[in-house]
């Protein structure tokens, strides 16, 4: 069929189609952006983008949603859905941070085990989130419960495991090499080389191909021959281990282990996710779309603190906002299927 | 004349004025087109007062979606209904339970979590002057309905922890609960036992003396001499003829259910037979089917034929391993294997379009080339777990050319192609596997005249390159133009196996509904 022969509205709905799906939600951003640099000026008097310590502060907070959002989106695209991610940053921060304390520190967790080389607090972060994810997937792949209500137990009983842990006291006094990894741009750096790494798996891999067909339809993909309940369990932990990261580096910046860390940043991953165009049942989102909308959350946060807006409605309006994305991105799945 | 509203219908049925018409329901050129089907062209129907209407005809013959329309749940494109003489119109499927219409279905619909109580008074629960449940009254209700039907069932048990075949009562007892004129039965017996079938015709004589009407929708010829006291053949979304039960006989109704002319699509080679390659003894997956045995040549076409519940998808699924055997053996090549996930299957050289398009087939909002590409990602087309997406596109777009898939280019997401498209894609799938044997179930269901010769030429094409194909369809032309043999499944069992020179749309038939 030749381009000509298309009707004009068909044309340009497929010229439409072939712009990556996230340039509209590129414009929220920008917006966004522009508003805020506007109220800036009229409320306050000041610039909101031409304040550079403002853009880091904010860039560095988004890092450790972003990193938990990496894992999160991967999860959502196969059709799953990760409650369990800020629990999980939780009691990886304090298992890590026990392990990272000085050398000859006499209150630390375990004496015997300070001024450790920082490879080994950060490698057990990072395997205590695996495993925790390991048995997610294993109970959404071999149960066949629902991920909402596994993740869900996982979320509570992980916080469990960081308040159990020293009996809800902070773990202090890590060492230097340690916090090294949380300093400067290291976040930011760590956040965005994940997104890319599992950018390019989602798009060009195998992993990225079996993520979107089981999330797109279970059943067809079993019927094609897909082991299933293998990806599954493989998806759920690259989740817990992208939470492990996040354990690890908010240990380092916050140079200290607490039980409480990580509260409802599950829930900041997901709306991450969803604001950049992921959907709840599966098959469709893109980690460009979650970085976008780890950053549009960034972007709302340091916004209102700027126009000193009181944080109850911050809370109010970041809601309402989440909700608009997504009714926003299923009026625009509507329009492009009935093409 | 003026059309009677369902609200005076109601009115009239409970004050007990029933005008004396001899026939409960005339059903005069109704039509009803589905997107690309006519479900029912100019069809017509007529219910007599105390009789029992049996409807016979082959799957998609249009009997359900006729009950369908009359229960009020399609709306017809046309038509003229008329109740005891009157004109009506038929709107909802509340507006039929107010005109003294109500409908058994075929599926249940049962609520799992509430009692039978519940589930039979459901909308209509006596309530007292506060509008609080009367639980009590309810009960006793419940307690006097199942009696009257000599059910013994608790009312108190919630609906879960009943058998299928109790449910089924259950369904019964709340269809008759509404009191109707007319019943609906859509293959009541479909799940009970043949103690349960000889209940639900007492409780069908009962009704049939108390003056009601009902349509029975079976499959099965024995209930039809049984119960009916008319049948009506429906063929192709056509009426064909109504005929008084008792001066018909079998083959009669045999003949008018499939009376129509095979006609050309099937362009069917004759090719070479082989060496047997896919042999399956007594196999069985419990409740589903039992002892199946056949063998499958390479270049041969085995039609697998059957009614809709025969088990004829479950054995194929069985063989594939989507639900692996509770017993008997699988031979490829002579040697016994395990198949005991689609994988394994696919290792063999199997490949199975399942029956379900939207359900199990497609990536609905994935891209042509994700779809087609699904099964042989598994092993190949990847180095260190990267996609080889050139090698990849060009095979898609080889599959596109030679099965003609109508569609720009391999971007866009199959949901927006049309059924036979992605069926084509479907189809793509499977043959990028390079399969040695490969299951078809429905293979043309729900498209296009075109496409379906298409598929037809493809699949003996298939045949003449040595695949050995084993093709479930419900179209009984359709097996009957391809296959070199055909098996016929009823009730979980294989009733026979005919070869292409002995199978004929009535011997089928006859082994179909036993």
């Amino acid at each position: 069929m030749s381009s000509q022969s298309l009707p004009v509205s068909e044309a340009v709905a497929r010229a439409r189609r072939r712009l990556p799906p996230e340039i509209s939600i590129l414009g929220v951003m920008i917006g966004m952006m522009l508003l805020f640099e506007a109220l800036g000026w009229i409320f306050v008097g000041q610039s909101f983008i031409a304040n550079p310590l403002r853009l880091k502060i904010m860039i560095l907070q988004e890092s450790e949603i972003g990193i938990i959002a990496v894992g999160v989106t991967q999860v959502i695209i196969m059709g799953g859905i990760d409650l369990s991610s800020g629990s999980l940053v939780g009691m990886t921060a304090m298992v890590a941070a026990s392990l990272a304390q000085v050398a000859g520190y006499s209150h630390a967790v375990y004496p015997g085990l300070t001024g450790l080389n920082p490879i080994f607090p950060v490698v057990a972060g990072l395997v205590c989130g695996s495993l925790a994810g390991l048995v997610n997937g294993s109970l959404i792949a071999l149960t066949k419960i629902p991920p909402f209500i596994a993740t869900l137990g996982m979320m509570v009983s992980a916080r469990g495991v960081a308040d159990w842990y020293t009996d809800g006291q902070p773990i202090g006094n890590l060492s230097d090499e340690y916090a090294a990894i949380g300093s400067g741009w290291w976040p930011v750096i760590i956040f965005l080389s994940m997104a890319v790494l599992f950018h390019l798996a989602l798009r060009y891999t195998r992993y990225g191909k079996f993520t979107y067909a089981i999330g797109a339809n279970p059943l067809a993909a079993r019927v094609s021959g897909i082991n299933v309940e293998r990806h599954i369990m493989l998806v759920y932990t690259i989740a817990g281990l992208m939470s492990g990261l996040c354990g690890v580096v908010h240990t380092a910046r916050a140079i200290s282990g607490q039980a409480g860390v990580g509260v409802g940043f599950e829930l900041d991953a997901i709306a991450a996710a969803v604001i950049g165009g992921a959907s709840l049942s599966g098959g469709v989102g893109r980690l460009t779309g979650t970085i976008i909308g780890a950053v549009i959350l960034g972007i709302l946060t340091s916004g209102f603190t700027f126009l000193n807006v009181d944080a109850h409605y911050q809370e109010i309006i970041k809601g309402g906002v989440i909700v608009a994305a997504v009714i926003a991105d299923q009026y625009r799945q509507r329009k492009r299927r009935t093409i | 004349m003026a059309t009677l509203s369902p609200t005076t219908a109601e009115l009239l049925r409970k004050s007990g004025v029933i005008p004396g018409a001899e026939y409960l329901l005339e059903v005069e050129h109704v039509r009803k087109a589905f997107p690309g089907v006519l479900a029912l062209d100019d069809v017509e129907f007529r219910l007599k007062r105390g009789h029992v209407h049996a409807l016979m005809g082959e799957n998609g013959a249009g009997k359900s979606t006729l009950m369908k329309i009359i229960a009020g749940i399609y709306t017809p494109d046309s038509g003229s209904f008329k109740l005891k003489g009157q004109e009506i119109k038929l709107g909802s499927p509340l507006d039929a339970l107010r005109y003294g219409i109500a409908m058994i279905h075929q599926e249940l619909n049962l609520m799992a979590f509430m009692t039978v109580a519940e589930n039979i008074w459901l909308g209509r629960e006596p309530r007292n002057a506060l509008g609080i449940i009367n639980h009590r009254e309810m009960r006793r209700r419940t307690q006097t309905l199942l009696d009257r039907l000599e059910i013994e069932i608790d009312p108190e048990i919630e609906v879960r922890d009943l058998s299928v075949a109790s449910r089924q009562m259950v369904e019964i007892a709340k269809a008759v609960s509404y009191d109707s004129d007319i019943l609906i039965m859509d293959e009541p017996t479909s799940a009970i036992t043949e103690k349960e079938v000889a209940h639900l015709f007492r409780i069908i004589r009962a009704l049939k003396s108390e003056g009601k009407g009902i349509v029975y929708i079976t499959h099965k010829m024995n209930e039809l001499f049984e119960i009916a006291d008319e049948v009506s053949v429906f063929r192709d979304g056509r009426f064909v003829g109504e005929h008084p039960a008792h001066s018909v006989t079998r083959d009669d109704i045999i003949k008018l259910m499939v009376g129509r002319e095979v006609t050309q699509m099937f362009p069917k080679q004759t090719v070479p037979i082989g060496d047997v390659i896919l042999s399956v003894n007594k196999l069985s997956l419990e409740g589903r089917f039992h002892d199946v045995s056949f063998d499958l040549r390479r270049g041969e076409i085995l039609g697998l034929a059957g009614l809709v519940g025969s088990g004829r998808s479950n054995v194929a699924e069985t063989i594939f391993g989507v639900t692996p055997a509770t017993s008997g053996q699988i031979f490829v090549d002579g040697r016994e294997v395990a198949v005991r996930n689609p994988g394994a299957a696919m290792d063999l050289g199997m490949g199975f379009l399942t029956e379900d398009r939207k359900e199990s087939g497609c990536f609905l909002l994935l891209d042509i080339t994700a779809n087609m590409q699904a099964a042989i990602l598994r092993n190949g087309y990847a180095t260190m777990g990267v996609v080889r997406e050139r090698e990849i596109e060009r095979l898609c777009q080889q599959q596109k050319a030679s099965l003609r898939v109508r569609t720009p280019d391999l971007e866009e997401p199959v949901i927006n192609l049309s059924g036979g498209n992605q069926q084509k894609v479907l189809i793509a799938r499977w043959l990028l596997t390079q399969p040695r044997i490969l299951i078809l179930d429905e293979p043309t269901r729900g498209i296009d005249v075109g496409a379906k010769a298409e598929i037809h030429r493809l699949i003996s094409e298939l045949a003449g390159q040595g695949v050995a194909v084993l093709m479930i369809s419900s179209e009984l032309p359709e097996v009957l133009g391809m296959s070199d043999r055909v098996m016929v499944m009823h009730e979980g069992r294989l009733t026979g196996i005919l070869d292409r020179k002995d199978a004929t749309q009535v011997s089928v038939m006859e082994l179909a509904a036993s």
